[in-house]
């Protein structure tokens, strides 16, 4: 019943879909990425707004590793890069990263041939990786070799009632199973680094808790000064949050109560197993691509008011904090967790939860997949020149 | 009778709303003795369990969320307008 099935892939990871990804490099090549998608409609394509026009350092760490993250998805078989070649993220100095990638990629450069032509070239070499990986077969895929991220957006003051409180039901189970969990959205962590740092593993982690705490709020401060209690949206408030603190408990509790087991950084793939923490930001887009380039394979993500947004090569799981949403949103929303102030059971909701993800990763469609509402942003850090 | 509202944590001095409450209503929560809301109070929103005195903290999840500006009366509807941020104030 619980058995679950993947594809292997180069260094013993396992990816639970096998996607041909085609990618572009910069957003100046967005219009060929869409033609391809339009011939190749299978692809997973992801056009972007990065890739060029951000300069320093962190910000080229961050594009070089969520783009290269997307490649080496273990979601996604083969890829097919498209880039400009005068960009900063341009496929000569991406190169290295694509090698790493353990699958074949191929890439293709506007500046060579033009806009028509790459486009031509690029949905012909997805058509034939489509051909080249299609056989693979699935596999049994241990518990082990499975990273599930837990994400919360759109938030109410019932999604830290009954979604997060469900999701973190999950996150344990899964932990139990020795599978591993991973959530980040350092911003609403503000407030809990006492709650959060007594689960850390050691001194070290625990540290860096302290640390990633520290600097969301000093960022939230230095941007919003004296309103700076107040990083919770207008949406937030109404649905009965007061303080980052309060949403920051709602937030946490998605993660369950297992020992945290490292830091990592935003797309950084863990090393350690068991619960991980991410610092990545809180903007629900950025905060998937962080997770996915950390290579979870799976999402589960809770929300109150209500977002159809899922993200491109991994399937995301929306559960809903309450029963009027789900109604409201039902070709959104796979799981209505707003049953557990009508009397249901909290294990009940967790065990309906655990099969529906079991379900999921041996290939069944989430709704946010089904519907193609893929969204792709990424963390930047400074503004554009 | 059905519940209209929830305490998460035996410490917590507030209940959440599951539906929203008329001025007047009875709040009926498991682990706490009813009481009446003082007004009209949304859905998924906070009301005291008790008179709070004002800088007093107040408790959700068992921990920290938030401390009160002003005392808040038992039944009354905890949000933005009498709490402030313990870690940044107004």
């Amino acid at each position: 019943m619980r058995e679950i099935t993947g594809y292997e892939r180069a260094g013993g990871k396992f990816g639970i879909r096998n996607h041909v990804l085609v990618l572009a490099t910069v957003s100046c090549v967005n219009g060929v990425v869409n033609r391809i998608s339009r011939e190749v409609p299978d692809a997973v394509c992801v056009p972007h707004a990065y890739g060029c026009g951000r300069g320093s350092a962190r910000e080229t760490q961050i594009l070089f590793r969520i783009l290269a993250g997307m490649v080496h998805h273990p979601n996604v078989g083969a890829a097919v890069v498209i880039g400009l070649g005068c960009e900063r993220a341009n496929t000569q100095a991406l190169r290295p990263f694509l090698e790493k990638a353990g699958k074949p990629v191929e890439v293709f450069n506007v500046q060579e041939c033009g806009s028509l032509e790459t486009a031509r070239k690029g949905a012909g070499a997805a058509r034939r990786l489509q051909a080249e990986i299609g056989g693979q077969r699935r596999i049994a895929l241990p518990w082990e070799k499975l990273l599930v991220a837990m994400e919360c957006g759109g938030s109410d003051a019932m999604s830290g009632v009954t979604a997060n409180v469900a999701l973190g039901a999950v996150s344990d189970w899964i932990v139990e199973q020795g599978g591993s969990v991973i959530f980040g959205e350092n911003t609403e962590m503000i407030g809990t680094a006492h709650v959060l740092t007594r689960r850390a593993r050691d001194g070290e982690v625990a540290r860096k808790i302290e640390a990633l705490i520290g600097q969301a709020e000093q960022r939230a401060q230095d941007i919003m000064g004296p309103l700076a209690s107040w990083v919770i949206s207008p949406g937030n408030m109404d649905g009965g949050m007061s303080t980052i603190a309060e949403k920051s408990m709602g937030c946490i509790f998605k993660g369950g109560s297992s020992t945290i087991n490292q830091v990592v950084d935003y797309g950084e793939w863990p090393t350690e197993k068991g619960l991980i923490l991410q610092d990545g930001p809180g903007y629900d887009g950025d905060s998937m691509a962080g997770l996915a380039a950390s290579g979870s394979q799976v999402m589960f993500f809770s929300t109150g008011r209500g977002t159809p947004a899922g993200f491109p090569a991994m399937p995301v799981i929306k559960v809903a904090s309450n029963s009027r949403i789900f109604r409201a949103m039902t070709d959104d929303i796979d799981i209505n967790a707003g049953r557990l102030v009508e009397g249901t059971r909290v294990e009940d909701l967790r065990e309906e939860m655990i099969a529906y993800l079991v379900r999921v990763i041996n290939g069944e469609k989430t709704k946010a997949e089904a519907n193609g509402m893929e969204v792709f942003t990424m963390l930047t850090v400074n503004p554009p020149f | 009778m059905k519940e209209n509202a929830l305490l998460i944590h035996p410490r917590d001095n507030v209940v959440v709303t599951l539906r929203d409450l008329a001025a007047g209503e009875e709040v009926i929560a498991r682990g706490v003795e009813g009481f009446r809301v003082h007004q009209n109070i949304p859905a998924s929103h906070k009301v005291a369990l008790r008179d709070i005195p004002a800088g007093e903290e107040i408790v959700k999840y068992g921990e920290v969320v938030a401390v009160t500006s002003g005392a808040i009366r038992k039944g009354e509807w905890v949000h933005t307008h009498n709490l402030e941020s313990k870690r940044w104030r107004k």
